[in-house]
Formats: structure tokens, sequence, C-alpha cells
């Protein structure tokens, strides 16, 4: 069997499985640790493809600074297991219709409804870190500073809402 | 068709990563007794000295004491968790090691030419920042899962620190990845080769577009932080917290602890060596002497082990002192036959820096106090990222003031 295949095939098991964890678990630190699995895999598909700054960008930002802050909260909370409430017996009303409408519309995607050879050449085609660079810096510098400012914005609401309880 | 034909670099591979876990393992042993011997006798006391002789043989005791010791789970533990976080920890610490490069020179193992290194990655740096980024788990889960309020104040205490310091490190890297252009390790360490005015060696932290002194300051502060060292080794303050984050841990899975944490200063070492020092070009422009460096170095070592020997108190000392003389003096002999002398010479000097940078760690240890918890998260958020950021800002303007 082919090794790339081989390993394309455990790291979707591994994600999938992951995620199916996230949401079964009933204890949250065990749902975030699902969660890491579920990053941790996610990186390693993407290096399959060749795609190595986002495979190490998607583990240094996502498994390592988010979900530790993530852990983080849990841990500082010592939130104990999840328990059932009459809302969440409310989610299950809901909740699997909508999953069953969007797994559908997935797979109607997925299968070629709503494709177009565009979006799919540029998702395919292979990009280096420099040329990712220069995409990044040269021709979408404008939405690129535009979200870095959003996000500033974003710590600063933080830290302002930090300081009023003290 | 063999297996070997088949599948070769996956033969080497491992072949590879057996040949160096075994190496790093013995070192990392060694490296605890060479720490207790150094913080000993900085603080005028004898360290490990019953144990073989000088104690050479307290690591094989302990490891031994560690293996036969009652594995005790305490009641309520999150069983689980409490398992996977030493190995977590221990995992993450080896893997590191993955991608640093030994020497320029490929090497020929089993008819196939490979690099002296594990694997030759593109992104290098970024995968060590990845790693070190997840590394926080071991300890962090580890305090959780242990059921204890020390353990859990440890962990929190940890996990809150080394996503402060991971900021500043990463920044502090920035400045040698403008000054190189690259994340390939491999690379970063070919760009530092020569010398300025025929003596100065041309690393980064001289580099001519911006020295890194101030990026290499940053860097090796974090990475103490990063690893849970004195003076930031707040995690497992025994004055506060008993024995922070593995309180909880005993036998075995206490050791695996242990070694994540000397094998996390080992490969930061490397990291440093690498980054800012040049890896494995020697410090001394090439002459006719300097290719038996090594052998002078190591064959002074082996004779001051045999004097030594032949006056030590114990027969068994008496014995083997002098025959493990002898073995170093005769690789320093090896190191000067032609064919190995000139493959000795980068991994040679690697291991030499990673030397002085583990004995910096220990230096450090036996000297400085502790930090408090507060003075720890101001000094790394108010001072450390601000410098970082400097730091990039510098490098940058210097560069772009000269052109390129």
């Amino acid at each position: 069997m082919n090794v790339e295949l081989f390993l394309f095939f455990l790291f979707a098991l591994m994600a999938v499985g992951g995620a199916l964890s996230l949401i079964l678990q009933r204890h949250p630190i065990h749902s975030a640790l699902s969660l890491i699995v579920v990053m941790v895999a996610l990186a390693a598909l993407y290096l399959l493809q060749g795609a190595e700054f986002i495979a190490a960008v998607q583990i240094i930002v996502y498994a390592g600074a988010i979900m530790v802050l993530f852990v983080f909260v849990i841990m500082l909370l010592n939130a104990g297991e999840e328990e059932r409430t009459a809302a969440s017996r409310m989610a299950r009303v809901v909740g699997v219709p909508v999953g069953i409408f969007l797994t559908a519309l997935l797979a109607w995607g997925i299968s070629g409804g709503a494709s177009s050879q565009a979006a799919t050449e540029a998702v395919v085609k292979p990009y280096d870190t420099k040329q990712l660079a220069v995409l990044l810096f040269r021709e979408y510098v404008f939405p690129f500073e535009l979200t870095s400012i959003l996000i500033l914005i974003a710590i600063l609401g933080a830290v302002v809402l930090a300081k009023r309880e003290s | 068709m063999t297996f070997l034909e088949q599948h070769p670099v996956l033969v080497i591979s491992v072949i590879k990563v057996a040949v160096l876990v075994f190496l790093l393992m013995t070192g990392i042993a060694y490296l605890t007794w060479f720490e207790r011997k150094a913080v000993a006798h900085m603080q005028s006391r004898w360290g490990p000295y019953r144990a073989g002789p000088h104690g050479l043989l307290q690591p094989l005791a302990d490891g031994l004491k560690f293996l036969f010791k009652e594995d005790f789970t305490p009641d309520g533990v999150d069983r689980f968790v409490y398992f996977l976080a030493p190995f977590l920890a221990l995992s993450l610490s080896l893997v590191t090691i993955a991608v640093i490069p030994f020497g320029p020179q490929a090497i020929v193992l089993l008819g196939q030419q490979t690099p002296l290194a594990i694997s030759d990655v593109n992104i290098g740096l970024l995968f060590i920042l990845a790693i070190t980024s997840l590394s926080v788990y071991g300890v962090a889960l580890g305090g959780w899962a242990s059921n204890n309020k020390y353990s859990l104040l440890g962990g929190l205490r940890s996990s809150a620190q080394m996503v402060s310091y991971e900021i500043s490190m990463t920044l502090s890297v920035v400045g040698v990845l403008l000054v190189a252009g690259t994340f390939s390790l491999r690379e970063i360490v070919e760009a530092q080769g020569g010398y300025f005015l025929g003596f100065l060696p041309r690393w980064n932290i001289f580099s001519a577009q911006f020295p890194q002194v101030l990026g290499f300051l940053i860097f090796l502060t974090a990475a103490f932080a990063e690893t849970n060292r004195v003076p930031f080794d707040l995690a497992e303050a025994e004055t506060e917290l008993v024995a922070g984050f593995h309180t909880e841990y005993a036998s075995f899975k206490f050791a695996m602890f242990f070694m994540a944490e000397y094998a996390s200063m080992v490969t930061v070492s490397f990291v440093t060596s690498i980054l800012f020092f040049g890896g494995w070009h020697s410090p001394f422009p090439p002459n006719q002497v300097t290719p038996y460096l090594p052998t002078f170095l190591l064959g002074a070592l082996g004779l001051y082990v045999i004097y030594d020997g032949l006056r030590y108190e114990t027969i068994f000392g008496r014995v083997v002192l002098p025959v493990l003389g002898l073995a170093i003096t005769a690789l320093g002999v090896l190191c000067a036959w032609p064919g190995v002398n000139a493959f000795v010479q980068a991994p040679f000097w690697l291991l030499a820096k990673v030397f002085c940078f583990l004995f910096l760690y220990i230096w450090v240890r036996g000297t400085l106090p502790r930090f408090r918890y507060d003075q720890l998260m101001g000094f790394g958020w108010k001072v450390m990222l601000p410098l970082a950021l400097l730091n990039v800002v510098l490098t940058a303007a210097a560069m772009l003031g000269r052109g390129r």
C-alpha cells in the first residue's frame, strides 16, 4: 500500500475520531484534548499536501496557543462534567434535523453540485512559504492589516472588560 | 526484493532515530550527574560520591530506583489524563531532536546518502516552535489530573508562564529569520560560515546585517522559562507548592517528567547554538592547528582522568577511572586520523557549544534565586515582549537601510 495514502487515512481517521470524541465526551478537559487531536491531525493532513507553513502555523496557533488557553480556563474554573438540562434535551430535538441538513449540504457540495473549476484550482495550487508571504504582504496586504486591527480591537476590548471588575 | 530495498528511507530513519535517542538518553542521564556534581561544588559540597568513582554510577542507580519503586496512583485522579501527561511531556521534548542538523556532510548508511540529521525539513525552525508550543500540555495536564491543589496551582502557573514567554521566544527568533531568510536550520547554519577580518566568526550574534545580541538574550531568557528552569521554575516551587505539578507522581512517571525537563534543556541548547552561534562552524578560522583541537581537548581530558584515577581512594576507582581516561584519550587520537578528522569537526563544535549552554543552565541554577510570580509575569510582558519587538523593528530597519 502507498505510504502517503496510508498516512492520509491514518490522520483522516484520527481527525474524525477526535471530532466524534469531542462531542461525545462528558468532561470539558477530555473534549478540549479531543479538539487538540483534531488540530494536530489536520496539521498532518496539510503536511501531506505539501503545505508545510500552514501545517506548522496550524499547530502553533490552534493547538499551541488557543487550545492552551481553553485548557487553562477549564482548569482555572475547575469545570466538572456537564449535566443534562431541559435546554440540552431541546438541543437534541433541534440539533438532529439541522445536523442531517448540514451533512446533506456538505455531501452535495463535495459530490460536485456547487463546484467551480476556479475555486478548485485556487485550493490545489501548492504554495511555498515565500510565495505565501509575497501574496499576503503584496496582493492581500489591506485585508491582512484590517484583520490585525480587528484582533487588536478585540484585545483592547478584553483588557477593558477585565479592568472593570477589579 | 528485501524489505530494506523497498523502503530504504524508512529503515535508515529508524536506525538514525534509535542511535540518536540512545545517545540522547545517555546524555540526559549523565547531565543529571553533571548538574548535581557542578551545583554541589558551587555550594562547597561533594555531590554524588558513593555510587562508583566520583558518583559516576549514580544515574544508573537512580534509574534502577525509579524502575523498582512502587508506582502509586492516588485516589480521585483522572486516570487517562494522569497517565497521558508524562508520556506527552517526554515524547514532545524528545521529538525536537529530529530536525537538528549535526553537520554539513551527507553520510553513507546502508549504501544510501543521507543527511547528518534524522530529517532535513524546510520548516525546521517552525517545527521546533510548534513542538515547543505543545510542550505546555504535559505539565498543565499532569497538574490538573493529579487531583491535588498544589499540583493544580503548579500546572496553572506553568501554562500561563509558558504561553507568556513563548511570544517573546518566537519574536526573538524573527531577527535570525530576517537575516537568514529561511526556515531551514541547515541553511541558517550554512549562512553563518566564514570569518570577519579573518578571526571573528560570521555567527548571527555578530551578524553584519544587525548583530542579534538582543535577540539572543531574549531567546535565552525565554528558553529558561519554557524549560521551567531556575529562575523561572515556578511550576515546581518547593517552598510554596510541595513539588508543584509532579507532587502526585511517583516511580517511573516522575522520572519521565524529570527526563523531559533535561531533554528540553538539551534541545534548547542545540537550537541556541544553531540560531545564534553558528551551529557546527568552528569558532577559530581554519589553519594548521585547528583541525587537531578536538584531539588536544579530548586527549587532555583523558590524561587528566588517568592521572586523577591513579590517585583515587578506592581500588575500584583506581581501575575504572584510568580505563575511562584511556578510552577518552584513544577517542582523541582517533579524531586525529585523516578521514575521521574531517568528519568529526562539525559535530564536535556543535556538541562543544551545546555543552557550554548546558553548563550555563547549571551555573544559573547554582546562582540565581527564584522569581516571585507577579515579577515573572510583569517581566515577561512588560520587558521581554517590548524588547523582542524592538529587536524585530531594529533588524528590519537595519536591513532596509542597507537596501536588502
